[in-house]
Formats: structure tokens, C-alpha cells, sequence
């Protein structure tokens, strides 16, 4: 089983976000950069597992400058067996999407693992993207995979419910919560992960057809307003009469 | 022209499709132009009804292969249509299956899609300028779709279904439907209220609440303001409530008009899922405690009081109105 993750590198939830003073980009100073926990926790870990059952290899694929080589290590502590730098800006999910399948065009991968969404652009556009150039099956949110062979089986989230489905490999899917448990990478992983094979890639060009602007903060809350506890016929009326959202 | 993709989950066309068919009549009306709406699947009835929130024609490709949903079979069906019809602007939701398909539309239609966005774009030149919520809501992005055809998803309960016109006779279109290669075996829904996505009032409770069996006041206010029930991770990651329940940044994330908040602290993860809320209602006994920066109105007070209080004064104003 040939196995490919595709991770990304995304701000700590906790980072305060900040842009450059013209507005037109992230300002990555200060900032602690974490695996995107759906690839980490779900995505990755599930490949691990896929591997640990029935043998094969599991390929970590980072889009992203040197400086992502650190969560590039993680993965192959957590246990990835090697990886993929494709060496550049991920300027947006048209082009990660477009450096993605032009990698697994020729290594005929069995499975191919995204996380649902990424936790900064929340986009989730990269995975139907690269299911589309590859002509492949795509399931989005699956929160449980299971494999007879080359038979998959899925659960995905959909609204209010979940779908159960079946399909042959191979095929695309971006990992949700439930697919597996998160790992901590131990002292060993750690140590192996140093001397597993890490392949930077140039990246191809694409004739970007989305933009970015630039970037805002939001306007901030006018502050809370105090109820007082034994008065909760005010705290309706604010809600009917100010807010009116009953 | 301005085309939507109005989904019918099952057969049925649900918020989400009106909401995507008003918000594209809106564009159609930014951009001079008409609202057209897809529709797929042979049994969604009802599609002429999609003519009053403004959609001046609506076409469906009634194909039973359609009633299950394979995104590769979707998007070969709807880039086909959209190529019929010469769609400029192609519209949808962004939903679970707005979110299988719409990557695959911009790589076969070679359209630039910025997904997730909840206010209407504006127009430059040949560009569609449009904004949308990023960094889990502590910033906003703004993007140029430069590309011929461009493709938006709209975020759930951005935009109010309009009535903005009458229902209209729904015309059969012609377009080759490929074999799914995914086959849906069955659909487990999950019983009751509205889904959590689509969910207007949502009644959230965390750790504050001690113990399961506690649960009982938090259903009740949410029965009383006919709402869906939310939690935090821990309460989920205990089993006290169902993993469905779980908002926040790897949960569900949501943007009711009302979301009440009981016995959670404001963990910035849980904020992530739920900071877009119209209005948010913090009830908790720390006065720090940091879910209040986050809120529009706030209880300081044990919620073992406050929480039947509030559902009694619920009651009461329902029962006026
Ligand atoms: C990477 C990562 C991702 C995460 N993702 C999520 C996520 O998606 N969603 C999420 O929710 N969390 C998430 N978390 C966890 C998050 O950091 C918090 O730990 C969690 O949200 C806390 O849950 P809580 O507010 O229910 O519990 P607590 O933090 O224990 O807060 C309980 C609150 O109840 C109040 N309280 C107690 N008793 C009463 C009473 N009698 N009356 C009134 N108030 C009372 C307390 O004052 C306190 O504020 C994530 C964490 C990490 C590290
Ligand atoms: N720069 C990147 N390199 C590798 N994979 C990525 C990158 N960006 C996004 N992905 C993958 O695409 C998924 C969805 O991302 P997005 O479409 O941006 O929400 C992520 O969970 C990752 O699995």
C-alpha cells in the first residue's frame, strides 16, 4: 500500500494573528507554526495505522518553504516513513492543489490523505482539487476509513447525519475527527526521523486565478453588556427588542 | 450569467439551497445579469419553487444516477451545464457536499473559487473582488478572482432566503451523467432538531455542567427556544454528549443568530467554531472567565439558577408572542 499526507504548516490556534502594516500579508514574526491538526492527528495517524496492519509506505508532502522542515520532521516522527518538501510559497489551493497532483501523477499512490480543512485560510479546496487532476474518487470529511483489499470503506459527515460508503482504490480523502487517535511522537520517532529521507522538489507554474487582496481584523465587539442573573425576562426582552434574534 | 447550484440532499431542497439562490440572484443583479438554478437528481420536486427567491430559470438534469451523491459524477454534471449555459459566475454552498465539489469545478472550468464567503463580492473591472472570514474568524481576507469563470461557496446562514420573485416551470436539461464509482450505501441521520450547521439558535453547554445526567435544564431552554444543542470538546471527548455536538476548531464550526453559551470557559479553540455567531450569550460564574470578551450580553451566576430561570422567562415571552 503506497500511502501519500499531505500536511501543512498553519499558526497555533492560540497565535495572535497580524498582518504586514500595508495589509497585504501574514506577519509570521512571534508566531508558534503547528502541524494543521487534521493532518496530524487524523490523517496522518490513520496512514500510520493503514501501514502497520498491511505494510507499505507512507509519503509526507509538505508545499512550503525550508523553514516548514521542522513539521516535515514531526510527521516522520509520528511515522511517516519519508517526505516531500515541494519548494514553495503555498500562494493558494489552486497551486498547492496543482503541486500535489503533479507529484502523485507518476507514484501511483493507493490512498491519498488531506485533513478536512486547514485551520488559517479554512479553505477546504485542496482535496477536490487534487481528486479532479487526478481523475480519482474524492470523499471529504471521513471520519472512519477501513480497507478490505482494495475495497474502502467510509463514513463521512455530512449535515445532520453521516453517509456510509464503499469504493475501490484508489482515491482521494480529507480526514475529520474520529478517523483515528492523536499520537505524541515518542523519543525513538524522534531520533528516526533525523536520518529518514526528506526530498525537496521544485515546484511547476500555474497561472494563478485567484488573488489575495489583503487582510483586515474584524471590528471588535462593542463589549459585553451584564444581565443580572435573577433578571432573565430582561435578558429575553434584550434579546427580542436589541439583538432581535428571538 | 449567474448560476447556482441549488442542492437537495435527498430530494429535498432545504435552507441552504435558498439561501444560495437569493445570494446569487443578488450577484446576478451587482453584475447586470440573470440567476439561473441547477438542479440535479430525479427526485427533487419542488425545484419551480426556487423561482421565488429569484432564480429566473430553473433547469434540472433528472437523472436517478444523481440521487446519490459521488463528487466526481457532480462535477463532470455541473461543469457541463455550466459550459451549456455559458455560466460567467457559478454559485454554492458551502457545505459537505458544496465542499466535495466545488475544487473540482475550478480545476475542470479552470475558474478561480474563493469558498467560504458571506458577503456579496464586488466587481472591477473583469475581476470579482469578495471577502471572506479567515484565521478561524480573527481576520478577514479579501481576494480578486481574476479567472474568465469564477466560482464562490456561501457559507451557512450568511445570507436570509429572500423572496424575490414566483415560481417558475422547471426545464429539463440534457448533459451526459458518468458512472459514480462511489456507492452510498445508506445515509445514518441523526433525529430531531435542525442540523447544527444550519441551526439558527444554538444552546451550548460545557464542563460547567459537572456531570451528564445535569443535562436535562440545557434541554429544556433549548426545547423552549426551539434550538439544536451544541457542547465543548471535553464534554464530547468525556462521551457526556454525542461527538456530533462538538463545536470549535475541530469540531463543527458554526454561525447561528443565537448562540448561548453555558458553563464554558471561551477557550480560544472553542471560540474558533463559534466567534461568528450573530449574537452571543455567555452564561458562567467566573466573571473572568475569557468567554466574556466574546459576548454580547453575559449572566455572572451559577447556572444551576440561571439556566431554568431563563428557559421559564423564555417560555413566558413565547407564549405572548
Ligand atoms: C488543538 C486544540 C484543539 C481544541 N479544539 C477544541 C474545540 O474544537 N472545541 C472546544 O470546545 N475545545 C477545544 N479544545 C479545548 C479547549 O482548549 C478547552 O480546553 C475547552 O474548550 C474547555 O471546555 P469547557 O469550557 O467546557 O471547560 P472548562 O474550561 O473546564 O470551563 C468550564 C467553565 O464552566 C464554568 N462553571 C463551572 N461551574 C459553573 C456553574 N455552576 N455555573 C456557571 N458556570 C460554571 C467555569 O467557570 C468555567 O469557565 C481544543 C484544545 C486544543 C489544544
Ligand atoms: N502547503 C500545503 N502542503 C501540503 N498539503 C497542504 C498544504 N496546504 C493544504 N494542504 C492539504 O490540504 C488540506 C485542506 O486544505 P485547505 O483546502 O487549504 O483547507 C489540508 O488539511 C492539507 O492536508
Amino acid at each position: 500500500m503506497k500511502i501519500l499526507v499531505c500536511i501543512s504548516q498553519t499558526p497555533d490556534t492560540t497565535a495572535k494573528i497580524s498582518f504586514t502594516p500595508d495589509g497585504a500579508s501574514f506577519n509570521p514574526a512571534g508566531v508558534q507554526f503547528i502541524m494543521n491538526p487534521y493532518d496530524e492527528w487524523y490523517a496522518l495517524v490513520r496512514a500510520c495505522e493503514i501501514r502497520e496492519a498491511g505494510g507499505g509506505t507512507v509519503v509526507a508532502l509538505n508545499v512550503g518553504p525550508a523553514a516548514n522542515e521542522v513539521t516535515i520532521r514531526k510527521a516522520l516522527a509520528i511515522g511517516a516513513d519519508e517526505a516531500v518538501r515541494i519548494d514553495a510559497d503555498p500562494s493558494s489551493a489552486a497551486f498547492v492543489a496543482k503541486q500535489v497532483a503533479e507529484y502523485a501523477k507518476a507514484e501511483n499512490f493507493d490512498l491519498i490523505f488531506l485533513g478536512k480543512e486547514t485551520i488559517d485560510y479554512n479553505g477546504s479546496e485542496v482535496g477536490a482539487m487534487v481528486a479532479e487532476h487526478l481523475d480519482l474518487p474524492y470523499i471529504s470529511n471521513a471520519s472512519q476509513l477501513h480497507l478490505n483489499g482494495n475495497a474502502a470503506t467510509l463514513e463521512r459527515d455530512i449535515e445532520g447525519g453521516v453517509e456510509v460508503l464503499e469504493v475501490a482504490l484508489p482515491l482521494v480523502l480529507s480526514a475529520a475527527k474520529g478517523m483515528a487517535e492523536q499520537r505524541i511522537p515518542n523519543m525513538r520517532g524522534i531520533m528516526m526521523a533525523r536520518s529518514k529521507p526528506l526530498k525537496v522538489v521544485p515546484p511547476v507554474a500555474l497561472d494563478e486565478p485567484v488573488k489575495t487582496i489583503g487582510f483586515t481584523l474584524p471590528p471588535a465587539k462593542a463589549g459585553v453588556r451584564l444581565v443580572d442573573p435573577e433578571q432573565m425576562d430582561e435578558l429575553v426582552r434584550l434579546l427580542h427588542e436589541e439583538a432581535k434574534v428571538i | 450569467m449567474v448560476l447556482v447550484y441549488a442542492e437537495s440532499p435527498g430530494g429535498q431542497f432545504k435552507k441552504s439551497a435558498f439561501e444560495a439562490v437569493t445570494y446569487g440572484k443578488k450577484v446576478a443583479g451587482l453584475l447586470g445579469t440573470s440567476c439561473v438554478a441547477v438542479v440535479l437528481g430525479a427526485n427533487a420536486s419542488g425545484a419551480g419553487e426556487l423561482g421565488r427567491y429569484g432564480a429566473s430559470r430553473v433547469v434540472q438534469v433528472a437523472d436517478a444516477a444523481l440521487d446519490h451523491f459521488d463528487s466526481q459524477v457532480y462535477a463532470a454534471v455541473l461543469s457541463a451545464a455550466a459550459r451549456e449555459l455559458q455560466a460567467g459566475v457559478l454559485i454554492l454552498n458551502h457545505t459537505s457536499g458544496g465542499k466535495s465539489i466545488a475544487g473540482r469545478l475550478a480545476v475542470r472550468l479552470q475558474a478561480g473559487l474563493v469558498s467560504g464567503v458571506n458577503g456579496l463580492p464586488v466587481a472591477s473591472g473583469t475581476e470579482l473582488r469578495v471577502k471572506k472570514s479567515v484565521f478561524s474568524g480573527k481576520a478577514v481576507a479579501e481576494y480578486a478572482i481574476v479567472s474568465p469563470v469564477k466560482i464562490l461557496s456561501l457559507t451557512g446562514n450568511a445570507v436570509r432566503p429572500e423572496a424575490m420573485g414566483q415560481p417558475v416551470a422547471v426545464e429539463p436539461l440534457a448533459v451526459p451523467v458518468p458512472a459514480a464509482r462511489v456507492s452510498v450505501k445508506s445515509v445514518k441521520t441523526i433525529e430531531g432538531r435542525v442540523p447544527l450547521p444550519e441551526a439558527e439558535v444554538v444552546v451550548s453547554a460545557g464542563r460547567g455542567m459537572k456531570d451528564p445526567a445535569n443535562w436535562g435544564i440545557v434541554e429544556d431552554l433549548a426545547a423552549a427556544l426551539e434550538a439544536t444543542t451544541a457542547c465543548s470538546r471535553p464534554v464530547a471527548d468525556s462521551e457526556w454528549r454525542p461527538h456530533h455536538e462538538h463545536v470549535g476548531q475541530t469540531g463543527i464550526a458554526i454561525r447561528p443568530n443565537l448562540y448561548i453559551a453555558i458553563g464554558i470557559s471561551g477557550a480560544i479553540q472553542h471560540l474558533a467554531g463559534v466567534n461568528n455567531s450573530k449574537v452571543i450569550v455567555v452564561i458562567n460564574k467566573d466573571p473572568e472567565a475569557p468567554f466574556f470578551k466574546a459576548a454580547d450580553y453575559g449572566v455572572v451566576g451559577d447556572l444551576f439558577d440561571v439556566v431554568p430561570r431563563l428557559t421559564e422567562a423564555v417560555r413566558k415571552f413565547k407564549a405572548a408572542h
